[in-house]
């Protein structure tokens, strides 16, 4: 190769012309597994850069490191979708002098797009390339370490970033295509032993849910969508994960063939469940922004009617031409739904965030029925509440919240409250689901919020929704 | 009345193990996955149920999943009856 | 009837949300020797405490003849429970021993007769007494099979085909229905096997069982579909049930309907059918105006 673009991480860096101050970013398309934000954020702490900027897609457990980072002034802001595990428990305490920006999928992608999110450098982690960066999430190449499929969320990223790395563990020969990041769009290509741990990237096989209640959930939520006015031919659908979600595909599948209907697309993230609708001729396209399992990854890599979008494709408010607008149903859990039916997926009830915006603001928004699945108790902890702990979808884009105890109807959908009665199914008023737990579990205490503020929940347009206090 | 050492309830979730030792005066100490919502109610929940069972004196080990006030109730009348040899029924 | 451990607070607090027709707290065979009391006092504090929403609530306590039996009784009764049951039920003097137990109690609260009798029958010589326990008792307000003791008891065990079951399953039946108290079929353990399980939801159903006990909620589906009439069942029912009334109000005698004759049973088994549609719900009180 005349022009080669491989380079070893730190003559990447340098080459990246990184200094003090910038923003970086990386996707987490590997998930649990990933190695990658961790290996770069050693090096650039080791080459001595300090306050940087981290622009994550998402951050999870794995990212325990960090904290040590953010200590030491190597990383002073961050900008992300969700923190899990020790990491957001240190900066649910006050880790940060800077709050976390948390934007949802489509929200971030939007902001990179429109400049509101400038990204510096991007060091994006792929299954293979080739060493002018042609880049995708499988490999076709008999050293393949690793599968994630989709890299939407890595793809603005690639696309705005000034300087681009690509990170990987297979280096294959060019051209690497079919490709998800083009070589036009990189700037370095770094060869690691290993990009992440290919066990907890990706799942062999979702096992359907054994638990009672998630079995509940599923066939109320799969009564719902069936009796809701907008589950006829051509509909389309996306479901989160969870075993209550996952669950709900199974059964709407059953009515799907009795009564003959088919859906055009499946959206969002996919699993090995949409993959075998679509395989049995059930759903027409697959349009995948994040690839849940190894079986939804292969189908990627070899289905030309299931595509790979980036996250502005898939969810942007401001592009008129994402997905989500054609969506018509979507199905999303929660862990706290209040009586406005306003939804949390992010702070736990303690406190302590704990999770992901995700795409939760954005299909909520956009779909034309939402469909939160979500039990009223988990343990002593309540998710029907009377107000959420943090605003993260407001309640105007929810439609219809499932629980074991009863299925509430936004008041501005009458239309689907009378054709959900009509079909027998045990609509109750969402004060009263809220009043039950109480019921239930007791009045939990007032949570022990500090005043110094540790997180903003964006709006996908880039308003300021809610903000996240220190927990004491 | 004279406290042994005793024990009951589980550590699965929706349940309380309670341990209950000799002791002077009430000492409860609880953890529990829902302690910053429910913890100091969990703790007088258990000195109420002792003192009901005329228990004062006793050292309380609380390790708490998620239990609810009924649950809770009856793991410390259990280990409080274990502990004090003297029952809640009449045979 | 759905068995839940009488152990396990977790499964206790919220077995009411899968929409079992009857709970059953169990304190005998799913509780060990040494948590006998502490499963007592759990059960005695969620019978109080938890809103179960109208679901009927059984509580099976261990034999008299154990150490345990007596103080159970207490503990249940104080609690207000629907249902005792009583596990292996052989002679109609053990019925009257546990009817005298309960009375003690109830005449302390000031509740007498509020507590039910189920007695299970699980031996050989259980089911030669099956119609002198249906009727030892004004409590009794049904009987159910435990099959796996009685199959031990009879030196066999469970099939497929339940042919070692039937003579019992029919016993109880016919015991059941002379004393005029409902009949419950034994549990099928196998949960992966939920074709054989229909089966035998089917076979009780004809054989005339009331329902079915069941060990997980994943069970309720199948025996709701079999036990629920269909669509053209209520319909007929509902048909015959007309024409009764039109031809009461009219006066005349002998009813067609669809050129057969309307009798007796067939007025019983219709009206049976609208009560079976009307307890699953598929119908409602207003259909019926």
């Amino acid at each position: 190769m005349r022009n080669t673009k491989l380079a070893t991480l730190e003559d990447a860096i340098v080459k990246s012309g990184l200094k003090d101050g910038m923003t970086i970013s990386f996707h987490h398309h590997f998930r649990g597994g990933d190695k990658v934000v961790n290996l770069v954020v050693d090096k650039l702490a080791e080459m001595g850069f300090k306050n940087l900027h981290l622009a994550a897609s998402s951050l999870s457990d794995v990212h325990e490191p960090l904290i040590e980072h953010i200590r030491n002034g190597v990383i002073s802001k961050i900008s992300t979708s969700g923190l899990r595990g020790a990491l957001a428990d240190a900066i649910s305490h006050g880790l940060m002098a800077e709050p976390v920006i948390f934007r949802s999928h489509g929200g971030r992608g939007s902001a990179i797009a429109n400049g509101r999110l400038h990204i510096d450098v991007a060091f994006l982690g792929a299954s293979s390339s080739d060493e002018l960066g042609n880049a995708c999430g499988y490999s076709r190449s008999e050293n393949a370490k690793s599968i994630c499929g989709s890299l939407g969320y890595a793809l603005p990223d690639a696309r705005y970033a000034d300087h681009v790395v690509v990170i990987t563990d297979d280096l294959v020969s060019y051209p690497n295509v079919p490709r998800s990041i083009s070589a036009a769009d990189v700037e370095s290509v770094v060869v690691v032993d290993s990009v992440g741990d290919s066990s907890k990237i990706s799942a062999g096989a979702i096992r359907d849910s054994k638990n009672p209640r998630d079995i509940l959930l599923a066939k109320q939520a799969a009564k719902v969508v069936i009796n809701s006015g907008y589950f006829k031919e051509g509909f389309s659908i996306q479901t989160g994960t969870g075993g209550a979600s996952l669950a709900v595909v199974k059964y709407i599948r059953e009515s799907m063939i009795e009564k003959g209907i088919k859906a055009s697309f499946a959206l969002g993230g996919i699993t090995a469940h949409m993959v075998k609708l679509h395989e049995e001729g059930l759903i027409g396209k697959l349009i995948d922004v994040q690839s849940f399992d190894k079986v939804a990854a292969e189908s990627l890599k070899n289905d030309p009617s299931h595509q790979e979008v980036s996250s502005v494709e898939y969810a942007s408010g401001e592009h008129l031409g994402s997905a989500t607008h054609a969506l018509d149903i979507v199905i999303l859990s929660a862990l706290e739904v209040d009586v406005n039916f306003n939804v949390n997926v992010l702070v736990g009830s303690d406190g302590i965030i704990r999770g992901a915006i995700g795409g939760h603001q954005d299909t909520a928004a956009d779909s034309a029925l939402s469909i939160i699945v979500c039990p009223l108790l988990r343990g002593r902890i309540p998710c029907i509440v009377p107000k959420v702990t943090t605003l993260i979808t407001p309640g105007s884009g929810v439609d219809v919240v499932v629980t074991e105890y009863g299925i509430a109807v936004n008041p501005s959908r009458p239309e689907i409250a009378e054709r959900l009665k009509a079909a027998g199914l045990n609509i109750v008023d969402i004060q009263s689901l809220s009043d039950k737990a109480r019921s239930i579990i007791g009045t939990p205490a007032e949570l022990p919020f500090g005043d110094k503020v540790v997180g903003i929940v964006m709006n996908r347009d880039g308003s300021v929704l809610d903000r996240i206090y220190n927990i004491v | 009345m004279e406290i042994k050492n005793a024990v009951a309830g589980t550590l699965e979730s929706g349940d309380i193990m309670i341990q209950i030792g000799p002791g002077k005066g009430l000492d409860i100490n609880l953890k529990s996955s829902v302690e910053a919502q429910f913890g100091s109610q969990i703790r007088s929940l258990i000195r109420e149920t002792l003192s009901g069972l005329g228990i004062t004196d006793a050292s309380v080990n609380a390790v708490d999943k998620g239990a609810l006030d009924c649950t809770i109730r009856a793991r410390v009348t259990a280990a409080a009856v274990r502990a004090s040899g003297v029952d809640v029924w009449k045979d | 009837m759905m068995f839940v451990p009488g152990n396990n607070p977790g499964m206790m607090q919220d077995a009411h949300i899968y929409g079992p027709d009857c709970i059953m707290l169990d304190l005998e065979d799913s509780v060990t020797m040494a948590e006998k009391d502490a499963a007592r006092l759990l059960v005695h504090n969620a019978l109080k405490s938890i809103d179960y929403g109208g679901t009927e609530m059984v509580v099976r306590i261990n034999p008299l003849s154990t150490p345990y039996g007596r103080k159970d009784v207490e503990a249940v009764v104080k609690a207000g429970v629907d249902v005792i049951r009583m596990p292996k039920t052989e002679t109609a003097d053990e019925v009257r021993e546990l009817e005298a137990e309960i009375l003690k109690v109830e005449t302390e609260l000031g509740c007498v007769g509020r507590t039910r009798i189920m007695a299970a029958i699980e031996s050989a010589l259980g089911i030669v007494n099956a119609h002198a326990i249906a009727t030892a008792s004004p409590r009794m307000m049904g009987i159910a099979l435990g099959a796996e003791d009685y199959t031990a008891n009879l030196k066999t065990q469970r099939s497929a085909s339940g042919a070692e079951l039937l003579l019992a399953r029919e016993t109880i039946v016919v015991a059941a229905r002379a004393a005029g108290i409902c009949c419950f079929d034994t549990v099928y353990s196998n949960l992966d096997d939920m074709d054989t399980f229909r089966k035998e939801v089917e076979l009780v159903k004809t054989l005339g069982f009331d329902g079915k006990s069941i060990i997980n909620p994943r069970q309720i589906e199948v025996v709701n579909e079999v036990f629920t009439p269909s669509e053209k069942e209520i319909l007929k029912a509902r048909t015959i049930l007309a024409a009764i009334k039109e031809a009461q109000a009219k006066g005349s005698g002998v009813i067609a309907v669809n050129g057969k004759m309307v009798d007796r049973p067939v007025v019983i088994r219709a009206e049976r059918t609208i009560a079976l549609a009307l307890a699953a719900g598929v119908i409602n009180k207003e259909d019926l105006q």
